[in-house]
């Protein structure tokens, strides 16, 4: 009922959204991040994501089976994200959950994105026309 | 002893190579790892955070090393 998946080629989206489908589920909720085409004003041009694979795959089975031990009625969780270039408008990650009802999926789907940002082992860098940073890595 | 590092991001472009062997005390920490790749690699200590990783797990300040464990630095994680 979890499904992990770190992903060098395009993200499906759909197959993702139907992985969590379930007899018992009421609700899917999804989030997915895309690249966005400027960043704190500068126009961002790729951006390259850099993951520890096996870091990265473990803490994110971790971050969902957290997320369903604080919300037991979860019925499947799917968490794919990609690595390598990426484009203005691709699709980064895709978070999807299935509940009997609407207002845990979007909890559980909340928590699951918002705890993969602070511990789950992947590096964005972004690219602009006139250099280059590593999101987040200097105060 | 002697310990593999594996450096991703940030830290890899600052050590300059993907992973680094290091000398150290046996038992050494995670705390003590950091505090002398610091003095090896001053720009290390300019991050917003760096972490050491353990078999996968993010190890506690105090957590002695071994040479058989998969050693990693984990500078500020960025996905989603």
């Amino acid at each position: 009922m979890i499904h992990i998946d770190l992903t060098d080629q395009p993200i499906a989206v759909a197959d993702a959204l139907r992985s969590v489908e379930a007899d018992g589920a009421g609700a899917i909720n999804t989030f997915i991040g895309t690249v966005r085409n400027q960043s704190t004003g500068r126009a961002v041009i790729r951006l390259e994501y850099e993951a520890y694979d096996s870091m990265a795959l473990h803490q994110l089975r971790k971050v969902a089976e957290q997320a369903v031990a604080q919300w037991p009625m979860l019925q499947k969780v799917t968490v794919i994200h990609r690595k390598g270039t990426l484009h203005i408008g691709d699709v980064a990650v895709v978070v999807a959950v299935s509940t009997p009802h609407r207002a845990e999926s979007f909890a559980a789907c909340q928590y699951i994105i918002d705890t993969l940002k602070q511990v789950v082992t992947i590096w964005k860098k972004e690219f602009y026309q006139d250099g280059d940073v590593w999101v987040a890595a200097h105060p | 002893m002697r310990l593999n590092i594996a450096l991703f991001g940030v830290a890899r472009e600052i050590v300059g190579q993907p992973t680094l062997e290091i000398e150290t005390a046996a038992g050494q920490s995670a705390r003590g790892l950091l505090s002398e790749l610091h003095a090896r690699y001053p720009a290390l200590a300019a991050l917003s955070s760096l972490a050491v990783a353990v078999n996968n797990e993010y190890a506690a300040d105090d957590a002695p090393l071994h040479e058989r464990d998969e050693i990693a630095l984990i500078p500020p994680v960025s996905g989603g």
